[in-house]
């Protein structure tokens, strides 16, 4: 699914790399554990999480993931954002759930790492 | 290639600094994206254990033709029982850590599946070392 897709699905606001929302994403894993998010190999891959803090962003450089879907109404902060342009990496702000989200783009075909 | 980063205990905005720039130059020598994975996800668990743990700690990266190797050393309070540190789930970080995301005692499990050489040694009360090493060439 494209991320711009997917970010329509989530009702998201993209706050980083609008050039970027024709990538492909395949896989989403959901978390707010980075060590977590440390261990996936998948490529292609949507982070799902509810901490919006540096760490968050880092953690998909180190790990080449494509975006960050942050929950709940988090707040992106301009360093993230920065952070993230710089690494290509698309951020996406959603007022839902990590369960509403999660549970929207698995039925529509993102698939789960494990 | 010898590279050398130093690493602030507590610093949670910059951590993580001297991983992306081992992963720009890594990228610049055109090692390939799932090697380049491995090396980055080990030492950026290694340098957010030194700001998680230590008071301050260096990174010495050296890039050899096919091999990278890493040493992560610090000031610190040391770890009494490593064996125990390796253990999956175990930790002993304090909640500000865990509130960034980590301190899920995951972090030296990681870095172990990620290199083909790990070594740790560390001293209570005076620091700790962690040596990795990672071939570029599949």
């Amino acid at each position: 699914m494209k991320i711009g897709e997917l970010a329509g699905l989530v009702n998201g606001n993209v706050v980083s790399c609008h050039d970027k929302l024709d990538r492909d994403i395949e896989y989403a894993f959901a978390s707010d554990l980075m060590s977590d998010v440390l261990t996936v190999r998948a490529d292609k891959l949507l982070m799902i999480t509810g901490l919006a803090n540096m760490q968050a962003v880092r953690t998909a450089e180190m790990a080449d993931i494509q975006a960050i879907l942050f929950v709940r109404n988090k707040t992106v902060s301009e360093d993230m954002i920065r952070l993230a342009e710089d690494n290509g990496i698309v951020l996406i702000e959603s007022p839902y759930t990590m369960f509403r989200a999660s549970g929207l783009l698995y039925s529509n075909g993102v698939k789960p790492v494990y | 290639m010898h590279f050398e980063y130093r690493v602030q205990g507590g610093d949670f905005v910059r951590a993580g600094q001297a991983s992306s720039q081992v992963k720009k130059i890594l990228k610049q020598l055109n090692v390939s994206p799932g090697i380049i994975k491995r090396v980055v996800v080990a030492l950026y668990e290694g340098e957010v254990n030194i700001v998680a743990h230590a008071f301050q700690g260096k990174i010495y990266v050296d890039i050899e033709t096919n091999k990278i190797r890493v040493v992560l050393d610090d000031v610190g309070p040391g770890i009494p029982d490593i064996e125990m540190a390796m253990r999956p789930g175990f930790s002993t970080a304090s909640p500000i850590v865990r509130e960034m995301g980590f301190g899920a005692g995951m972090g030296l499990p990681n870095i172990k599946a990620n290199t083909d050489k790990m070594k740790i040694s560390s001293v209570v009360g005076v620091g700790t070392r962690l040596e990795f090493e990672v071939a570029l060439k599949e």
